[in-house]
C-alpha cells in the first residue's frame, strides 16, 4: 500500500552526498514530495529529511541502501504515525486587503505576521501540510502574491539519540 | 624519537608526486592506464619508476578497467588504473558499472582540469563525480595536492573492506601541479562505516536449529565466499553438514567442481537439478549471493516452501530481492565457521543423490550431445571438454558475455579457487581480453585462458596490441559461429527465427591475430582440435585458438523468462 514515509539519513557533510541519496530514489522511481537537510545535534553530522511516497517494503529497502553508503551513518525509514513533523510556509498577501476579516483569519489558523511593508504583509505559519494549505485556499480570498513552503522536519519517536547508534559503530569498527 | 619520524616522513612534492608515493605506500606495484592532457603531470611522476610500479598502456580506457578489474580478481588485490578527464575517464564508465555489479575492488584516478575551470565546460571537462556516483561505492575529488594522501588512502581502504567494490578519484590539474607536505598514513577505518556487521550469536544458534531440523536443506553459494576468502570454511561446513551446494556463475570457483556435494550452477543457463531441486528443498542457505534475477527467475515463485537462511556482508542485500527468514549479515568466513561448530554432523546422502539422479538426466539429454556431437560441426561444449583435459589444475578461466560464457561456465572443471573471471552481474561484452591480459599481469605463475565470442571479441579486440606489448602469455579460445550466438538463440526461441542484426560479416581472426603479432591457428575439423588445444596451453607466448563451431546451437537447460526456477527446460 502506497503511503508517507519519512526518511531520516544522517551522514557525513559531503559534497555530492545529496545526489548518492537521491538517484537511490530515482533508480526506483519514487518520487520526492519534500527534503530538508541541515546539521543535526551531533556537530558535523547533517539530517536529511526525505518524505516519499511508496510502500512499507521498499521504504525500508532504499533506507538500507542509502544507509550502505558508505559515509552515511544511519538511515530509518518512518510512518506517519511514528513521526512528528512540522512544515513552515510563508504567504504575502497584497496590504490593501488587510481588513478585519484576514486578522480573524490569521487568528483562526494561528498564523503570524512577520513583515510588514506598505504595499504587503508576510504572514508565517508552521504546522502539517494540510493546516498550512488550508490556510493558504482561505488567503487566497484575499489575494495570494506568493507562497513558499519548506519541507518537513521531522522526528521519529522510536529512534535512539544518534550519539547511542554512533556509540555501536565505534565498537563495531574496533 | 616521534618528531623525529614525523619529520622523515614529511618532505614537500608535488600532488603528482604524491599519487605516485601512495601508490607505492599501498603496495600497488602495477597500474593499466592511458595518458592524457589533464593527468600529464602524473604520467611525469612516474616517469623513472618503472621498476617498482609496472604501468601497462593499454589501447582504450576500458581495457585499462577491465585489465585492473582482471587483476583484482585473480589477485584478491585492489586494481588500479588511471585516465585523462573527459573521453578517458567517460570511457572508464562501462567498467566501474562492472566492478560495482560484481564488487570488484578498483581504485580509478582520474585527471580533471584546472579548478579554476570547474563547471565551465572547460576542454575535456566532464562531471565525473557526477557520472560516477551511481556506478561507484565511493567518489571523491580532490582541488588541492594537499588532499590528495588522504583521498587516496581512503580509497584503497574502501575498495577492499566490507563488500568490495570501485572507487574513482578525480584530480584537478591545478592539485597535480600544486605542492603540500607529504606524509601517508594508511586508512583505518571511518567512523561512518561498518564494514563487516557484528555476528549475532543468537542467530548462529537459531540457524543452526534450522540447518539440524531440515531434510533436504541446500545451500546457494556466490562470489562472496571468494571475496571473503571463504573456500576452506565452506567446503568444512558442507562437509560436516553433508548437504548439497551449488554456485551462482561468479561463485564456482569456491568449491572445487568435481566436489561430491557440488550440485553445479545456478541459473538461467545453470544446472537441471540445483535448479529444479530449489523448489523443493526446506531450508535454503544463502552465502554470499544476492538472488539476482538470473538466479530466481521469477522470484514469486522462487522457494516458497524453503525457510531461508541468509549470510551476507552487505545488509542492504538481506531481505532485498527473496523475503528472509533468517538473516546473518556479516563476514561469511567467520559466520560459515560459527554456524559449523553450531550445526551438528549429518549425513544427507539420500538427497545429494537425488541431485545426481537429475544431472544425469542433463548429461543424457544435453551434455553427452554437447561433449560428443555426432554431426561434423564442431560444439562449444567439446571445445571445453578438450580444454579440461589439457589444462593445468589452476587454470584460470576469463569468459567474455554471451553462449559461450554460459558453455564454458557450465562445463569447465574448476579445482582451485579464484579460478574463474567472468563479468556476471553487468554482461559486458569485451570484458574477457582485457580481463585476462590483467588477470595473467596479476598471478603470472598460472594459466590464463579466455574464452570469448566472435562479437565480444571485436569489442576490446585493440587489447591484443597491449597483450603483445607486454608478452603477456594470455591463451585465447575464440569460440566462432559467426552471429551474436546469445541474441540469435532468443531470437530463434521467442521471436521466430527472425535474425534481426545478428549475424556478422567478420574479419580474418587469423590476419589480424598475425598483424597483431599473436602466434594464432583456425580449427575447422575435429580431428585437428586436440593437437590445437595442446600447442596452445604449450605456447611461450600469448596464442589464439579460433575454434569455428557449429552456427545455430542452443545452450540448454534454460528458464525461459517469466518461468519459475522448477521449470528449467532440458530443450
Ligand atoms: C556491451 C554489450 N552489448 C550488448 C550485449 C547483449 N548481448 C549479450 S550476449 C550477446 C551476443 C554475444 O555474441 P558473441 O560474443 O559472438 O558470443 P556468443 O553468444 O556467440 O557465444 C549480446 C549482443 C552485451 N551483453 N554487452
Amino acid at each position: 500500500m502506497q503511503n508517507q514515509y519519512t526518511l531520516s539519513v544522517f551522514s557525513e557533510h559531503r559534497i555530492g552526498m545529496l545526489m548518492r541519496l537521491t538517484t537511490l530514489l530515482s533508480r526506483r522511481h519514487v518520487n520526492i514530495e519534500s527534503i530538508t537537510c541541515s546539521e543535526c545535534e551531533v556537530e558535523g553530522i547533517f539530517r536529511y529529511t526525505i518524505v516519499v511516497c511508496c510502500d512499507e517494503n521498499l521504504a525500508n529497502k532504499i533506507a538500507r541502501q542509502m544507509e550502505k553508503q558508505v559515509e552515511v551513518f544511519k538511515a530509518f525509514a518512518h510512518s506517519g504515525c511514528e513521526t512528528v513533523f512540522r512544515e513552515i510556509a510563508l504567504y504575502k498577501v497584497p496590504l490593501k486587503t488587510l481588513s478585519g476579516q484576514l486578522e480573524l483569519v490569521l487568528r483562526k489558523h494561528n498564523a503570524s505576521v512577520v513583515a510588514l511593508e506598505s504595499s504587503f504583509a508576510i504572514v508565517e505559519k508552521t504546522g502539517h501540510e494540510e493546516d498550512l494549505l488550508s490556510l493558504l485556499r482561505e488567503l487566497k480570498n484575499f489575494g495570494v502574491l506568493e507562497f513558499a513552503r519548506s519541507g518537513r522536519v521531522a522526528m521519529s519517536k522510536p529512534m535512539k539519540p544518534l550519539q547511542d547508534y554512533l556509540n555501536e559503530m565505534e565498537l563495531y569498527n574496533n | 624519537m616521534e618528531t623525529t619520524t614525523i619529520k622523515e616522513k614529511t618532505k614537500t612534492l608535488t600532488g603528482a608526486e604524491a599519487v605516485v608515493k601512495c601508490l607505492l605506500e599501498e603496495n600497488v606495484n602495477l597500474l593499466f592506464g592511458y595518458p592524457g592532457g589533464a593527468i600529464m603531470p602524473v604520467y611525469d611522476a612516474l616517469y623513472g619508476y618503472e621498476k617498482q610500479l609496472r604501468h601497462v598502456l593499454v589501447r582504450h580506457e576500458q581495457g585499462a578497467i577491465h585489465a585492473a578489474q582482471g587483476y583484482a580478481r585473480a589477485t584478491g588485490k585492489v586494481g588500479v588504473c588511471i585516465a585523462t578527464s573527459g573521453p578517458g575517464a567517460t570511457n572508464l564508465i562501462t567498467g566501474l558499472a562492472d566492478a560495482m555489479a560484481d564488487s570488484t575492488p578498483v581504485v580509478c584516478i582520474t585527471g580533471q582540469v584546472h579548478s579554476h575551470l570547474l563547471g565551465s565546460d572547460a576542454f575535456q571537462e566532464t562531471d565525473m563525480i557526477g557520472l560516477s556516483t551511481t556506478v561507484t561505492k565511493w567518489n571523491t575529488q580532490a582541488v588541492r595536492a594537499e588532499d590528495i594522501p588522504a583521498a587516496l588512502a581512503k580509497a584503497f581502504y574502501i575498495a577492499r573492506t566490507g563488500r568490495p567494490g570501485p572507487v574513482l578519484i578525480d584530480i584537478t590539474k591545478d592539485a597535480q601541479f600544486g605542492k603540500a607536505e607529504f606524509r601517508y598514513e594508511k586508512c583505518k577505518g571511518l567512523r561512518s562505516y561498518v564494514p563487516y556487521p557484528k555476528v549475532d550469536m543468537e542467530k548462529v544458534r537459531q540457524a543452526a536449529t534450522l540447518i539440524n531440523k531440515a531434510k533436504r536443506p541446500f545451500l546457494l553459494f556466490g562470489q562472496g565466499v571468494v571475496l571473503g576468502g571463504a573456500e576452506k570454511e565452506l567446503k568444512s561446513f558442507l562437509e560436516k553438514t553433508g548437504m548439497p551446494a551449488a554456485g551462482t556463475l561468479l561463485g564456482l570457483s569456491a568449491l572445487p567442481t568435481d566436489h561430491p556435494q557440488h550440485a553445479g550452477m545456478l541459473g538461467m543457463h545453470g544446472n537441471y537439478a540445483p535448479n529444479l531441486l530449489t523448489n523443493y528443498c526446506d531450508v535454503l542457505i544463502a552465502v554470499g549471493m544476492r538472488f539476482d534475477d538470473r538466479v530466481t527467475s521469477d522470484v514469486n515463485r522462487y522457494a516458497k516452501q524453503a525457510k531461508i537462511i541468509h549470510l551476507d556482508v552487505d545488509a542492504s542485500e538481506i531481505n532485498k530481492v527473496v523475503k528472509c527468514d533468517l538473516p546473518l549479515p556479516g563476514d561469511c568466513k567467520e559466520t560459515l565457521h560459527l554456524l559449523r561448530l553450531a550445526a551438528n554432523s549429518n549425513d544427507h546422502s539420500a538427497w545429494v543423490d537425488e541431485f545426481k539422479k537429475l544431472r544425469s538426466v542433463e548429461y543424457e539429454a544435453v551434455i553427452e550431445k554437447e561433449f560428443f556431437p555426432e554431426n561434423s560441426a564442431l560444439s562449444m561444449g567439446e571445445a571445453l571438454r578438450l580444454l579440461n583435459e589439457t589444462k593445468s589444475p589452476d587454470t584460470i578461466l576469463v569468459t567474455d558475455v554471451g553462449q559461450h560464457q554460459m558453455i564454458a561456465s557450465r562445463y569447465f572443471k574448476f579445482e582451485t579457487c579464484r579460478s574463474q573471471i567472468t563479468s556476471g552481474g553487468l554482461g559486458t561484452m569485451g570484458f574477457a581480453l582485457p580481463a585476462a591480459l590483467g588477470a595473467k599481469m596479476g598471478a603470472p605463475e598460472r594459466d590464463v585462458v579466455a574464452v570469448i565470442g566472435d562479437g565480444g571479441f571485436q569489442m576490446t579486440i585493440q587489447e591484443l596490441a597491449t597483450i603483445a606489448q607486454e608478452k603477456t602469455n594470455v591463451k585465447i579460445l575464440l569460440l566462432n559461429n559467426n552471429f551474436l550466438g546469445m541474441v540469435r538463440q532468443w531470437q530463434e526461441l521467442f521471436f521466430d527465427k527472425r535474425y534481426s542484426h545478428t549475424e556478422m560479416q567478420n574479419p580474418d581472426f587469423q590476419t589480424l591475430a598475425k598483424g597483431f603479432g599473436i602466434a594464432s591457428k583456425k580449427v575447422t575439423e575435429r580431428k585437428e582440435l586436440k593437437g590445437a588445444m595442446q600447442e596452445m596451453m604449450s605456447s611461450p607466448s600469448a596464442y589464439l585458438l579460433e575454434v569455428v563451431v557449429e552456427k545455430e546451437e542452443n545452450v540448454f537447460p534454460m528458464i525461459p523468462a517469466g518461468a519459475a526456477v522448477d521449470e528449467v527446460r532440458l530443450c
